[in-house]
């Protein structure tokens, strides 16, 4: 599988990279468009199933990228394409960064933080409808995203008991017969 | 503003990335805002919504943008160091280990439910945040337009910060402030 030149998988990585507003799960399209139709890097089953591995390990969603690097060229293609996928943003908010402290006295940096912040926030409610549409497959799912809704909203509870005892009462549920 | 070490962003990240199954963006908050008390829930919104805005994984953006603002240059490289190192190492992990993995149904069922709990931990903090703009009628217009537009809509994420963003931005301008 090593024979991917490295430089053009970092180039790939890199241009999906700055093309990813809204986080790597948005550009899974693209992704897919390159890695199986235009690269021919893997067939679409390979690609659905390293797509669904990288969800089942913790973390940001962008390690599917890595998971990506390291099915085509091994620990090269795994630094190559995590680097690829992560630098030219990292570049370019550190750059947003020092724009919007140099300048934080001005009205319109204050316009527009105020501006972005509850659109953010918008797409943050409107992420945590999507994910309970696709992990709510019947009661006890739906009802463990109901607790934990509540859990987190209205405590300061460590998030690591209730994702624990959802991951457990989805065992113990499926033992007992209800589908998770 | 708040000293903080190298070693606390790598170790605030690290258990960001560590904890975030099914996705980190339920983690960010509670441990920024709530457990390490770096920033309070407005400062975090406002984090959020440049990193958000931004191409790339909003997480990796956050990092990046709080690990400067700490520590300059290398703040902002240990901070994305933290956050990834381990959810990649458990990647290949589990990636070698990947035939007798997925044979396990138990394991997809465990997920299943930590994917279900995930949901409603960004639902929670959501709401959280949705509440810190208690009393700010602009602020919340705009996080209602931006949740319907995507999560109600299915509007796709470009077209709607290409309305979201000028309305937003002519809004805020409107709003009276002394800079």
């Amino acid at each position: 599988m090593t024979n991917a030149p490295l430089t053009q998988l970092a180039l790939t990585f890199s241009i999906l990279s700055l093309g990813a507003v809204g986080g790597a799960n948005a550009t899974l399209p693209e992704l897919h468009r390159q890695m199986v139709d235009v690269s021919r890097y893997m067939d679409d089953v390979t690609f659905a199933s390293l797509v669904a591995l990288a969800q089942t390990a913790p973390g940001p969603n962008v390690i599917v990228m890595s998971l990506m690097g390291w099915h085509i060229a091994g620990a090269a293609g795994l630094a190559v394409a995590t680097t690829g996928m992560i630098a030219p943003s990292s570049a370019l908010a550190f750059a947003a960064e020092r724009a919007f402290r140099r300048f934080s006295a001005s009205r319109a940096v204050w316009v527009l933080k105020r501006a972005l912040s509850p659109i953010a926030v918008g797409l943050m409610c409107a992420s945590g409808l999507v994910l309970a549409r696709a992990a709510d497959s019947g009661g006890l799912t739906i009802a463990l995203t109901l607790g934990m809704t509540l859990l987190s909203g209205l405590t300061r509870i460590n998030p690591l008991y209730g994702i624990a005892g959802g991951a457990l009462l989805a065992l113990a549920g499926g033992r007992f017969g209800a589908s998770p | 503003m708040r000293r903080v070490s190298h070693y606390a962003l790598f170790c605030g990240f690290f258990k960001i990335g560590i904890c975030g199954f099914g996705g980190v963006a339920g983690w960010v908050r509670p441990i920024i805002v709530e457990e390490r008390r770096w920033l309070n829930d407005l400062e975090f919104a406002e984090l959020l919504g440049a990193s958000s805005v931004l191409p790339g994984a909003n997480t990796v953006n956050l990092a990046v943008m709080l690990g400067d603002r700490f520590q300059g240059a290398s703040g902002a490289l240990t901070a994305v160091f933290g956050l990834l190192l381990a959810p990649i190492a458990i990647l290949i992990a589990i990636a070698s280990l990947y035939d007798q993995f997925a044979a396990a149904p138990a394991i997809k069922t465990a997920l299943a439910g930590a994917a279900a709990a995930t949901a409603g931990l960004v639902i929670g903090n959501a709401y959280k945040l949705v509440k810190a703009f208690r009393g700010q009628a602009r602020a919340l217009l705009v996080a209602a337009l931006t949740f319907a537009l995507t999560g109600i809509f299915h509007v796709s994420l470009m077209a709607t910060l290409g309305v979201m963003i000028p309305c937003s931005l002519a809004l805020f301008a409107r709003a009276g402030r002394a800079p």
